[in-house]
């Protein structure tokens, strides 16, 4: 399908959506998105950043700010966890849709809501911290989703406040006829020797073209404890572009963890920095394109002071003519010096189209520090696989279980049991006849 | 109970079995010997299905049926069971939803009801004992961080577990210190049966002090040049293969 597409596309929609409304310095900061996204455009395989994965259809494709819709509350129980003891708040195109959120009393001075709430109530955090940390140049997509910032989470917590509960956020697309793009924000502030746990669920309920762009800012203060997810099942005509930025501040330490199996196009780009000593900072990844997906990893992490550890785990397991790039930067600037940084990036190819670039990097600008980085491209191991059928396992379920055990390494590392089982599973039914392994967790 | 008739097969064109011919009846304990490079491993793993290797000639009968028409899984539901000279790590996969996944495709291969969660447990704590393994690597990955002795141990133990009727033992004594020798060959001992039959391929005339074998057999260059009962294997400690390799190539 081609569609004419006028050059000002998004100047027009964002001035018809009405985003020069609002408070000045959350128009001010529209419209620096909207400036750096006009200065650049979509990026093209000629960005030395951008070589392996093409937008296809993407610039071409008038997406406007997608409308609300309601969905039934049942879209939501495959993706819940331990849903009694999690506050939930779920977004249907960008937009908060309070009847299927649900927070519980929060301890005093915690802040737990929707962004455009937030906006209305005129929280001071945002002025200070939203749009302040995450950079607009070389994100193009942050650039057009800081443009189009309506709604999304914001989240503090206080001084020496451990949330007790998760927070689960919930972004439903449900794509209608009209290319539709959702921006949704997430700003996460936890303060001095505070801890949190959030998890960002993307599902897909339908499919028809959908262009998802979250930007999410967590900001690690002294010695703050964040656990972070974001798995994304977005539907197969989806383009997914996010940005995770993370600050972390001394002694802090953060982990996220991303899982993708959905989407058409998905890129996830995290930048880190680790500005303060101390500092820990593990990412953990898993991305799973069959069919024709493409999954790329863009990662920065940014040693910029001293004895603060950072890992890069990321997995990927590429099925039929799905393809995925996984690219690690780790920056060691002159003051970070102890830094110890581990990157890894193993795959597993389980078809001949199935194709994978992978470049780790390090630049290191200190003498005195540990890296290790390492990639590794493989075929299903065939010593593995004949003890497994030797023992009377059949080829296929022996298959499978060889294919769940690589994967299922990157979600070892979550904490909470729920959610972990709630992982498994999402992996479990990826796996061709797969169903084999329920059992396994 | 296992026929093997003029059996020739190769790896990436280089042929290592050359006529080997050997016939173990239900409930014998036979014991090949041989000098390094001779077949002994290439013999387990054709015995077992391994599609690197390719049966170029001969023929496989077990309990009259074509072994080499099986594919591995087939093989080990009919009762064929290989402990690996070199047992495989598996990251990520349990001990226990390994064994609990092959002892229940074995059983309803045979038309058994498969055993549950509990059934299961009870079975393996008995049969963990017989091989001194401890509890916990039950829930811990197939052989991942295991000592060399606890590998050995664990292959016993699957055995034990999946009671085949024709068991092959690559070389589990090799690496072995005494004591784990010793836990080992008890495990095969108590395994000993009229319906069950053994193939003990080792290097070293030692485990035959512990696994009394019925019949020994020497293997060189592909093909069993002498077999014997277990004074053979005395003899092979004094005198070596060199003698045996000698007349095999004369």
């Amino acid at each position: 399908m081609s569609v004419a597409i006028e050059s000002n596309h998004y100047e027009q929609a964002f001035a018809a959506a009405g985003l020069d409304q609002g408070p000045a310095w959350l128009t001010a900061l529209r419209q620096t998105g909207l400036a750096a996204f006009a200065a650049v455009g979509f990026p093209t395989t000629q960005h030395e950043d951008w070589r392996y994965t093409s937008l296809g259809n993407i610039p071409k494709t008038p997406f406007r700010p997608a409308e609300t819709a309601s969905v039934d509350a049942s879209v939501l129980e495959p993706v819940l966890f331990d849903d009694d003891r999690v506050d939930r708040l779920v977004f249907v195109n960008g937009h908060y849709d309070q009847k299927l959120s649900r927070i519980d009393q929060l301890p005093a001075g915690v802040v737990v809501q929707s962004l455009a709430d937030a906006i209305a109530a005129d929280l001071p955090l945002l002025a200070a911290h939203l749009g302040q940390h995450a950079r607009l140049d070389g994100h193009p997509f942050a650039a057009l989703a800081t443009a189009f910032v309506r709604d999304g989470v914001v989240v503090h917590v206080p001084k020496g406040v451990a949330l007790e509960r998760p927070v689960h956020v919930i972004h439903v697309s449900r794509p209608g006829a009209e290319p539709a793009l959702v921006c949704p924000r997430l700003l996460l502030v936890a303060e001095e020797s505070s801890q949190a746990m959030l998890v960002e669920t993307f599902l897909g309920t339908d499919r028809g073209p959908h262009l998802v762009a979250p930007v999410a800012e967590i900001v690690a203060g002294e010695n703050a404890f964040v656990d972070h997810y974001r798995v994304q099942h977005e539907s197969l005509e989806t383009g997914f572009f996010g940005l995770l930025r993370i600050q972390q501040a001394r002694s802090s330490n953060v982990q996220s963890h991303l899982l993708n199996f959905g989407g058409a196009v998905v890129r996830n780009e995290i930048a880190a920095h680790l500005a303060g000593e101390g500092g820990n900072c593990d990412l953990y990844g898993l991305f799973m394109p069959t069919g024709t997906q493409h999954m790329d990893n863009h990662l920065r992490v940014e040693h910029e002071a001293p004895h603060c550890d950072s890992r890069e785990f990321f997995k990927g397991i590429l099925d039929e003519k799905g393809t995925g790039v996984f690219t690690g930067r780790i920056y060691v600037h002159k003051p970070a010096q102890k830094t110890d940084a581990k990157q890894s990036n193993m795959n597993l190819l389980l078809s001949p189209d199935a194709q994978i670039d992978t470049k780790p990097q390090l630049e290191i600008f200190a003498d005195d520090v540990k890296c290790t980085h390492g990639a590794t491209i493989g075929q299903m191991d065939e010593d593995a696989l004949f003890y497994l059928r030797a023992r009377g396992v059949d080829a296929r379920s022996a298959r499978s279980l060889l294919v769940y055990a690589f994967a299922s390494e990157t979600v070892e590392q979550v904490s909470h049991p729920a959610l972990r089982t709630l992982l498994h599973e999402a992996i479990i039914t990826r796996l061709p006849h797969g169903v084999d392994l329920k059992e396994l967790v | 109970m296992l026929e093997i008739k003029n059996l020739h097969a190769s790896v990436d064109g280089h042929e290592v079995l050359k006529g080997l011919n050997l016939t173990i009846e239900a409930g014998g304990v036979h014991s090949i010997m041989g000098p390094n490079g001779s077949g002994k491993s290439t013999l387990a793993q054709v015995l077992a299905g391994r599609e690197t290797y390719e049966v170029t000639d001969g023929q496989i009968l077990y309990k009259g049926k074509d072994l080499l028409e099986m594919a591995p899984e087939e093989r080990a539901c009919e009762g064929i069971f290989l402990a690996f000279q070199y047992p495989v790590e598996i990251p990520g996969v349990t001990n226990s939803y390994f064994l609990k996944s092959a002892l229940n495709s074995i059983r309803k291969y045979r038309g058994e009801d498969e055993l549950d969660a509990v059934e299961f447990l009870k079975l393996v704590r008995e049969k963990m004992k017989t091989v001194e393994l401890d509890e916990r690597l039950l829930n811990r990955a197939i052989n991942e961080g295991f000592s060399g002795g606890e590998k050995k141990r664990n292959e016993i133990f699957q055995m034990a577990v999946l009671e085949p009727t024709m068991a092959i033992l690559d070389e589990t004594d090799s690496g072995l210190d005494i004591d784990a020798l010793r836990i080992v060959a008890e495990g095969v001992n108590q395994l000993r049966g009229p319906e069950r039959s053994f193939l003990v391929i080792t290097h070293y005339q030692r485990l035959l002090n512990y696994i009394v074998p019925d019949h020994v057999h020497v293997l060189v260059d592909g093909r069993i040049v002498r077999s014997g009962g277990k004074e053979l294997a005395l003899e092979l400690e004094d005198k070596g293969y060199s003698w045996l390799e000698e007349a095999a190539t004369a």
